[in-house]
């Protein structure tokens, strides 16, 4: 058993990169994540583990920052919430298609614009779609709990060196913010510069050897047939990580007749709110997408088999329904997928859930 | 006595620098580009610190510099080169890094990642190729395009009222503590690429002694864009250029200490 805590969010997002031998992490204050850099700070983890930690004069720098230093073959974190992710699609674009690992966390406020500091999921379509510029996509988790945000720091930096692909945690505010127990990763130590020069010199800037040919670590190529061939092997990572890489919750979901889905803290309310359903009767389940992309679409359309119907819980205007619709259309299943949610920083309860669900689905 | 007799090792008087490689530049004639590159290769060559180098090129004409020098290299976004150098430079204590970038990419876009990376004292050396118009994209106006001057952007000249002043950014930097060296050069006669050469060298030797920011600019022709033969560029820069952009040294000392900038220890009074 790992060491017990009390912790929020944000924090355990600072002491888990700390713990799993991240190298560096640059960022720029916004609420409601600011803590991941504080509790960085405080933690002085340059005395501990060698870690860098680096306050950057705007997230446009912080994500440079953070391309710069992952294509030295380091293990590099960032954090913001979304206006700065927004800042950051440029940077983010670039590492994609450099094809360099990193993680970016987004403890997500509602928008569109300054918008509100409050919860949202309303950056569904920007992370799971790309973002930025140009055909790429990100490795997305979300994380339903204080739990999650220290176990998916470590797997999001597993998968992005997997694929030498950004990888992204997808929080909100109301995670970010919020206390629970959490058991804390053991310490693994930074990688030596010997390791990294073995592992990753074959791409890495670590300094030309004079026994190896030049690293350049570059999206650009303006021989088009040459790019094609860049755009479909990074098309072929995407398929492999749908293939291998789907990861999702299913509660309840044996018996169940209606099925809300929904992530992250979503997914946390409408946990309660089958429980609220089931003891009215009705036959509901879960299934929480734990990694947006790749999207669960093969569970989707399994369920779809056999079940009355979906409905979406986001905090946003309906953004994940787009994909439910997909995988529920791919089946050849005319089943109906509505939407439920709330925005601007309003958090649904778990008894509103239940009201749509009946209404607008089961009494629909 | 015949050609044998003379290709001899003792003969040898000058030769390329080996980081340097054959590829063909993509530079135009009369382009300051390739002499600012070979002086590069040269300084990295003569200190041997090839092994443990990093470039960063920039968005502009200079973007394949990582085709012409056989170093590691790491293409960064357009201005944010000093964000991607003190990206590498943090985690990489040891190594010797470097940017390489135009007018447009560091004095315009670019200002925020240059003027911060500089004033933290990152310890990087920066190369700012200035020819005061944007090469690549076909000759617009640059930060740094003399008030007057005809560029794509700017047909009947760069208008005061319309595009404000041109920059000197490299007066800027030089008043930043976190630079130990700040100097402007140029390379278009032999005499002046030594003395390029010489300031290049005091800038990577800064960079290994963790002096600081170390920022050379080089006052530079673009043929192309100025729509000038190489030679009629040469001149136009020496009686256009050098006037607002003069040559030497800005700043020649050390980074400054906590001391000019603390009467007393903040950390301890809030405490």
């Amino acid at each position: 058993m790992g060491e017990l805590r009390l912790m929020k969010g944000n924090e355990v997002i600072a002491e888990a990169a700390i713990r799993c031998g991240c190298d560096a992490y640059f960022g720029y204050p916004i609420t409601p994540q600011s803590e991941v850099m504080e509790t960085l700070m405080n933690r002085e983890p340059w005395d501990e583990t060698g870690m860098v930690v680096l306050q950057a004069e705007s997230e446009v720098a912080s994500i440079n920052m953070v391309y710069g230093a992952a294509g030295t073959g380091k293990k590099v974190l960032t954090s913001s919430s979304s206006p700065g992710i927004s800042l950051m699609a440029e940077g983010i674009s670039y590492i994609a298609g450099a094809e360099l690992p990193c993680v970016i966390v987004n403890v997500q406020r509602g928008g569109p614009g300054l918008g509100t500091i409050q919860p949202s999921q309303a950056d569904y379509f920007q992370s799971t779609k790309g973002g930025g510029h140009g055909d790429y996509r990100l490795i997305v988790l979300a994380p339903s709990s204080v739990q999650e945000m220290n176990d998916f720091v470590d797997l999001a930096f597993k998968l992005a060196f997997k694929y030498r692909n950004p990888a992204m945690i997808l929080a909100d505010g109301a995670i970010g913010q919020m206390m629970e127990k959490v058991e804390l990763s053991d310490f693994v130590p930074r990688k030596t510069d010997t390791e990294i020069e073995t592992e990753y010199g074959n791409w890495a800037t670590t300094g030309k050897k004079a026994n190896r040919s030049k690293n350049v670590i570059t999206s650009l190529e303006l021989d088009s047939v040459l790019m094609e061939q860049n755009n479909l092997r990074f098309q072929a990572k995407y398929r492999q990580m749908e293939e291998e890489e789907v990861r999702y919750e299913m509660i309840q979901c044996d018996d169940a007749e209606y099925i809300l889905v929904a992530f992250g803290s979503s997914a946390r309310i409408c946990q309660k709110s089958v429980d609220i359903a089931r003891a009215k009767g009705l036959k509901v389940g879960l299934i929480r997408p734990i990694t947006l992309f790749p999207f669960p679409t093969k569970p989707i359309a399994e369920l779809a088999e056999r079940v009355k119907g979906f409905m979406t819980v986001e905090m946003n205007a309906g953004q994940m329904i787009e994909d439910v619709r997909l995988a529920v259309g791919c089946s050849g299943n005319s089943k109906p997928v509505i939407y439920f949610g709330r925005m601007g920083g309003i958090i649904p309860s778990p008894g509103e859930v239940v009201e749509a669900l009946e209404q607008k689905l089961i009494g629909g | 006595m015949e050609l044998k007799d003379i290709i001899k090792e003792e003969n040898l008087v000058y030769s390329k620098p080996k980081l340097l490689n054959d590829n063909t530049m993509h530079y135009c004639p009369g382009c300051s580009h390739g002499v600012v590159h070979k002086l590069l290769a040269e300084v990295i060559e003569e200190l041997g610190i090839q092994e443990k180098t990093i470039g960063v090129s920039p968005v502009g004409c200079s973007v394949f510099a990582y085709n012409y020098i056989d170093i590691d290299w790491h293409e960064a976004a357009h201005g944010r080169a000093p964000a991607v150098a003190t990206g590498i430079s943090r985690v990489n204590p040891q190594k010797v890094v470097f940017t390489y970038q135009g007018d447009g990419d560091l004095a315009s876009i670019g200002t925020a990642e240059i003027m911060h990376a500089a004033n933290r004292g990152e310890n990087i050396v920066v190369i700012f190729i200035n020819n005061a118009i944007y090469g690549m994209t076909g000759g617009q106006m640059a930060p740094t395009t003399l008030l007057g001057q005809v560029t794509a952007t700017t047909p009947c000249g760069r208008d005061l009222d319309r595009n404000g002043y041109p920059l000197k950014i490299t007066e800027l930097i030089g008043q930043l503590p976190g630079t130990s060296y700040v100097s402007r050069q140029s390379v278009h006669t032999p005499a002046a690429s030594r003395r390029c050469r010489k300031a290049l060298k005091k800038a990577f030797e800064n960079a290994m002694a963790k002096k600081g920011t170390s920022f050379v600019e080089v006052v530079s022709t673009c043929s192309s864009g100025w729509r000038l033969t190489p030679i009629e560029a040469n001149k136009w820069m020496e009686d256009n250029m050098f006037p607002f952009y003069p040559i030497g040294d800005i700043k020649d000392g050390e980074k400054a200490g906590p001391e000019a900038y603390f009467q007393q220890n903040l950390k301890t009074q809030l405490a």
